[in-house]
């Protein structure tokens, strides 16, 4: 390591207004509403029936929360599900986050602690629920024994035990039920129409604090002694410091040290970690960078720009987009592998046929973007190490931490932060910046804040893999499909197969439509550009290439692009349901006057259903506006309406930001737009109404409401264009393309 | 360089760079951590506050620039989240990640102390520097009309 040597006098950064992030609470916030800062420990003040219930004497009931919230409603979505199989009156719950270190200790304690996938309520339920229904039981048995008579004798309601005329508070049982085994666990509740407290639609629990400014997010944590860094990874990720030059920047004000971090392993005996906590091999996602470490974040960003760096930029200073673009379509014409079943029919018939369509596509990478910039909070102690950290996995963050500095991850604590959004990109722990920061507060000997600018957050953050796709069908007799042939590649970190759950041509593979012969393809292009999941992974950019093309092969056979999906998704009663419902209340027409029109869309993803109808309106010089977005979900059922609704404006707010606006421009292997001036998102002038109605089949389907609304919205809104002008946008975005008509 | 700010009705004394954004003051000096930092370039709006009532991004705004005049950011709208603005924000449940709304707030507020019964397309102007990636904006819209109602209540 390089050191700039300076004296250190650091002024301690005592919190005037802010209070510190730890412990931190709101007297005065309604009792049904998530503290607003991070819990080190989730000591008891009562008794803990199970990890996620505590109830003191007074009937005051804890839940724990095991998971982040994001802004996704996922910490009401956890406490709903206990409180409905508990039954407590929800609105004298109080709650907090559960302890990471815990979980980690007691062999994973609270099942899962990691956040993605749209799968707090899809996923977890069984065990959340299962929690509160336990503790139910247990506090029956034990007033069932006190007072002599069978547990089905009890009733448990909203905090109150009673038999005949006999009545008792949960509090004044707790102790007892602890104590309490049974001999069978009882089945949670699983139909809707039997829910009492779910399904009704409640006000999250992390609204107030969001109101006031007091909210804590990682980026907000201040810890006494703390200073801060600024860092900077080379411009083409991949890239290696070869050398800088700490001395012009030695007379800037507040700087305490320039730092070279490498992204070579620390070398570690992971031997030494206790059997069952041993971290497995975590790939360190750590780039070579340097830190400028300073007394304020300011000084130590300012003193940063100033630095003179030398990178050797290596091989992925040769690409850019059109490049990745040019060699994704030379695949188009390469054989690749087989996703499913293969049917070398597929390719014959279309060759044969006298009526194809074939379209090919393109989408750019995109950034996660999210609100808060990337950022953590390490502070290294002989016995102890504490993370802050904008995490979706709080486990994660404690593992890798450990990893990183060869600890014991049972002295190593996460506190959990509310995050300033998520949407993938913070998930699995391969977080560059916690390493970062374990790394600079080692070595500085105290709690290090490093916070990534927002150039440096789009620069070097993991992106959404560009993606080429070709897609041909034949159309027959009656004006449908025969025959589908598509090859897709996307460009993941060194051609990876798969990026979270996804491989590049899910969404298209495994689209519904019953087509007798199809045959998938995908390439797998290297690039040196990280990727990661983000926000409905895979389908939100294949979900454009597949019903744009629907719209294609619908118009191609002389059908309404609608009645098209009803007719091939025949026999699957979910999709009729979705469809039935879009069609009954969009009033989806093709006959609109010139410079208005409306787009359909269905996606699959997540177990949820979602189609969409956009209207949209474009002026004879080509400007857009997209007036509407009606969402139609199935996610089997849904435990909180009004979350659910705000999810699915979200997320087609975010799909639409990408497919209209977005698009990172790569040149020269690096990103030319990295801040918010040039990677544009939807702004309010521009984001459409956006009307969600639920059309749940119920059964067995538990589907996920975070994601799902997002990968219909583009071709949708795409599908409408086609309408009002006359021009199919088969690539993204939008803004790339002359959408004038006459 | 030692600086007297009138941050929520307080005479707080700083020792900053003047050039300093009020940004950094705010969240790294003082410890307001209510106002965030989004984008340093003004085109987020997370670090909205109020200079002398109208809605400024503190991010741009040097310190020195500050001196004698009020600031008020989200910590000071209220004392108890009874600003209308919040009120509706609650009632209307606008936040999701809630990262951007301090910065919102601050434009909605600022935008209703000067008309009291916004149009959409006023609306639509003053809340165009506002950058919110969870979408939250057609909440954020019903809200400044709710808070409108609320505050002539």
């Amino acid at each position: 390591m390089t050191h700039l040597s300076r004296r250190s006098l650091i002024r301690t950064s005592v919190a005037i207004g802010g209070g510190l992030a730890l412990g931190f609470h709101l007297p005065e916030a309604s009792a049904a509403s998530i503290p607003a800062g991070s819990q080190a420990t989730t000591a008891a003040s009562g008794t803990e029936i199970n990890a996620w219930i505590v109830i003191d004497r007074d009937n005051t009931v804890t839940l724990r929360i095991p998971h982040t919230e994001m802004g996704q409603g996922g910490a009401t979505s956890v406490a709903l599900l206990i409180a409905e199989e508990l039954n407590v009156d929800w609105a004298g719950i109080k709650t907090e986050f559960a302890d990471a270190n815990r979980h980690l200790r007691n062999n994973r304690e609270y099942k899962v602690m990691s956040t993605h996938g749209s799968q707090l309520v899809r996923l977890q339920h069984p065990h959340l629920m299962g929690a509160g229904a336990s503790a139910r039981e247990r506090l029956k048995q034990a007033a069932a024994a006190a007072w002599g008579v069978p547990r089905s004798a009890v009733e448990a309601k909203l905090g109150t035990l009673t038999a005949g005329d006999k009545s008792a508070t949960y509090g004044e049982f707790a102790e007892a039920a602890a104590r309490i085994r049974l001999d069978e666990e009882p089945a949670i509740q699983t139909d809707p129409a039997k829910w009492w407290l779910l399904g009704k639609g409640v006000q999250r629990l992390d609204i107030p604090q969001k109101v006031d400014g007091s909210a804590q997010y990682a980026i907000d944590t201040r810890v006494p002694g703390m200073v801060y860094a600024a860092v900077k990874a080379c411009p083409v990720p991949g890239g290696t410091l070869v050398s800088f030059d700490p001395d012009a920047i030695r007379d800037r004000p507040g700087i305490l040290r320039v730092i070279a971090l490498r992204a070579a392993a620390v070398k570690r005996d992971r031997s030494k970690m206790p059997e069952g906590l041993r971290v497995l091999e975590m790939g360190s996602d750590m780039q070579d960078a340097v830190a400028v470490v300073a007394e304020s974040w300011y000084q130590a960003k300012t003193a940063l720009d100033r630095l003179p760096i030398r990178w050797d930029l290596g091989e992925g200073a040769s690409t850019d987009t059109a490049s990745c673009y040019a060699h994704g379509h030379r695949l188009m014409d390469q054989q690749g592998l087989v996703s499913g079943k293969a049917d070398p029919l597929a390719a014959d018939l279309i060759e044969r046929s006298s009526r194809r369509v074939t379209s090919s596509f393109q989408r750019p990478f995109e950034a996660h973007a999210r609100m808060e910039p990337i950022n953590a909070t390490v502070h290294v102690q002989p016995d102890r190490v504490d993370v802050w950290s904008p995490t979706q996995d709080q486990s994660s963050a404690v593992l890798l931490v450990a990893d990183q500095l060869g600890r014991d991850p049972k002295t190593v604590f996460a506190h959990t932060m509310f995050l300033g959004g998520g949407f993938g990109g913070n998930g699995a722990g391969g977080t560059a910046v916690t390493r970062q920061a374990a790394e600079l507060s080692r070595d500085m000997g105290k709690p290090v804040k490093v916070l990534w600018s927002r150039e440096e957050d789009i620069a070097q953050g993991k992106q959404r893999p560009l993606l080429v796709a070709r897609l041909s069908a034949a159309i027959g007799e009656e004006g449908l499909p025969t025959a589908l042939f598509t090859r897709a590649a996307w460009f993941s970190i060194d051609g990876a197969n798969q990026v979270g759950p996804v491989t590049a041509d899910y969404g298209i593979s495994t689209m519904p439509y019953r087509i007798p012969h199809r045959h998938h393809e995908r390439h797998n292009a290297k690039t040196h550009v990280p990727s990661a999941t983000h926000r409905a992974p895979g389908a939100n950019q294949t979900g454009f290439v597949t019903e744009v093309f629907a719209d294609e092969m619908a118009l191609a056979g002389g059908w309404d692009p609608l009645e098209w999906r009803l007719k091939m998704t025949e026999g699957m009663a979910d999709w009729q349901l979705v469809l039935r419902t879009l069609k009954e209340k969009s009033g989806f027409r093709t006959d609109l006057p010139k410079g208005e029109g409306m787009g359909v869309a269905v996606v699959e993803c997540y177990g949820t259903i979602a189609a969409a109808c956009a209207t949209v309106n474009v002026s004879r010089r080509g400007r857009l506006t997209v007036d509407k977005v009606l969402m139609v979900m199935d996610a089997g059922r849904v435990i909180n309406p009004h979350a659910g609704a705000e999810q699915c404006e979200g997320s087609v707010c975010w799909e639409l930001s990408h497919a209209w606006l977005g698009g990172l421009d790569l040149e020269a292997g690096r990103f030319t737009n990295t801040n918010l001036d040039t990677y544009n998102l939807v702004r309010m002038h521009q984001n459409p109404l956006v009307e969600t109605i639920f059309a749940s089949s119920g059964g067995a389907k538990w589907g996920g409401l975070g994601e799902p609304a997002g990968p219909p919205t583009p071709p949708a809104v795409a599908n409408a264009i086609y309408f009002a002008t006359g021009r199919r946008l088969r690539s993204t975005p939008f803004r790339d393309h002359d959408l004038s008509w006459a | 360089m030692q600086l007297t700010l009138a941050i929520n009705g307080r005479e707080t004394r700083v020792d900053v760079d003047p050039e300093t954004p009020m940004l950094w003051v705010l969240r790294d000096t003082i410890g307001l951590t209510g106002t965030k930092y989004g984008c340093g370039i003004a085109r987020c709006g997370a670090c909205t506050i109020h200079l002398d009532g109208q809605a400024t991004k503190a991010c741009q705004l040097p310190a020195s620039a500050a001196v004698g005049r009020q600031i008020t950011t989200i910590e000071g709208l209220s004392a108890t989240r009874s600003h209308p603005v919040q009120k509706a924000w609650i009632e209307i449940g606008v936040p999701q990640c809630g990262y951007c709304q301090s910065g919102q707030i601050m434009s909605a507020s600022a935008l209703l102390a000067e008309r009291k019964n916004p149009t959409d397309a006023e609306i639509e102007a003053a809340m165009a520097d506002n950058l919110c990636r969870c979408g939250t904006y057609q909440r954020i819209r019903q809200a400044i009309h709710r808070a409108a109602e609320i505050a002539q209540s």
